[in-house]
């Protein structure tokens, strides 16, 4: 057996690609942050508040992407029964869960100078809650399960009917009378400008690359586990 | 500039903190834990006379 650690140690070192990313996604958050304090106008009606908005939604949005790619992943891994799938699942629920629930403490964060309140049980803030405790629940669903193989596919089951919370989630503020603004419109308290768009985009785009970033870190992560796994009960096996 | 505004801008970096190091940590203790092995394989070609 060759330098097994080694290895894995050399080609962390050598990760070009990774640490492009990495670079790439600092310089576009910073962009991001620095057009929600500089470029964006201070919105009439919240005032300065208002600038919760730009990161709020994009942190939404990267939670219910990375439950998407949970959900493809999942529906992927039963079909083939390939332990990449489940990899890929299990890292992009564990930054959807850090993403949705950025989104929901600094919503309340805004609720409390706009609505009065830190928390309403209306149908948006109530579907995200429970959202945020099903996906921490996949966790321990993986946690309670011994053998590898029974774990992914509990676990891919789990991560396709977790996902109707998503579609739940979005088409809430549009089926049911809410107080939450809608995001494309801003709803009626609050005027979209053009800067304000682009500074919304700039977020959602820098905010995407944050994810691609840390889900190919936390794929290598796991990448990395199994085979020391692996090393282990091979060292076993000849002791 | 709003406390609520100042907050919740500290959580977005408080959270974006906790997941990368927490991703660090984890890759730092497998590493070490390969490092354990590689260790322990290289004493035993050394006990059994191998390179």
């Amino acid at each position: 057996m060759g330098k097994v650690g080694g290895g894995v140690m050399r080609k962390a070192g050598r990760d070009v690609w990774g640490l492009a990313l990495v670079g790439l996604s600092g310089v576009a958050v910073f962009t991001a942050l620095g057009m929600v304090f500089l470029y964006a106008p201070r919105e009439a009606t919240m005032g300065d508040v208002q600038r919760i908005f730009y990161f709020h939604v994009a942190s939404a949005w990267v939670g219910f992407f990375a439950f998407c790619v949970t959900f493809v992943a999942s529906v992927a891994y039963l079909a083939r029964g390939a332990r990449r799938w489940d990899m890929l699942a299990l890292s992009s629920v564990e930054i959807g869960l850090a993403f949705i629930a950025m989104a929901v403490i600094s919503g309340s964060l805004w609720a409390r100078p706009v609505w009065g309140t830190y928390w309403t049980w209306e149908p948006r803030l109530t579907i995200s809650a429970v959202q945020l405790l099903i996906y921490a629940a996949y966790g321990m669903l993986r946690a309670s399960v011994e053998s590898a193989e029974q774990k992914a596919r509990f676990a891919a089951v789990y991560g396709i009917v977790a996902f109707v919370t998503v579609p739940l989630s979005w088409f809430a503020i549009r089926w049911w009378r809410t107080i939450h603004p809608d995001v494309l419109t801003g709803g009626p308290g609050m005027a979209i400008t053009p800067p304000m768009v682009h500074t919304l985009l700039a977020a959602l785009a820098a905010f995407t690359l944050l994810y691609a970033t840390l889900l190919r870190q936390r794929v290598r992560l796991e990448r990395a586990a199994d085979t020391l796994a692996r090393l282990r009960l091979q060292v076993a096996s000849e002791e | 500039m709003s406390a609520y505004l100042v907050a919740a801008y500290a959580v977005f970096w408080a959270l974006t903190f906790v997941l990368v190091f927490s991703i660090w940590n984890r890759q730092r203790r497998l590493e070490r834990d390969m490092a354990a092995l590689q260790a322990r394989l290289d004493g035993k070609q050394d006990d059994t006379g191998h390179s």
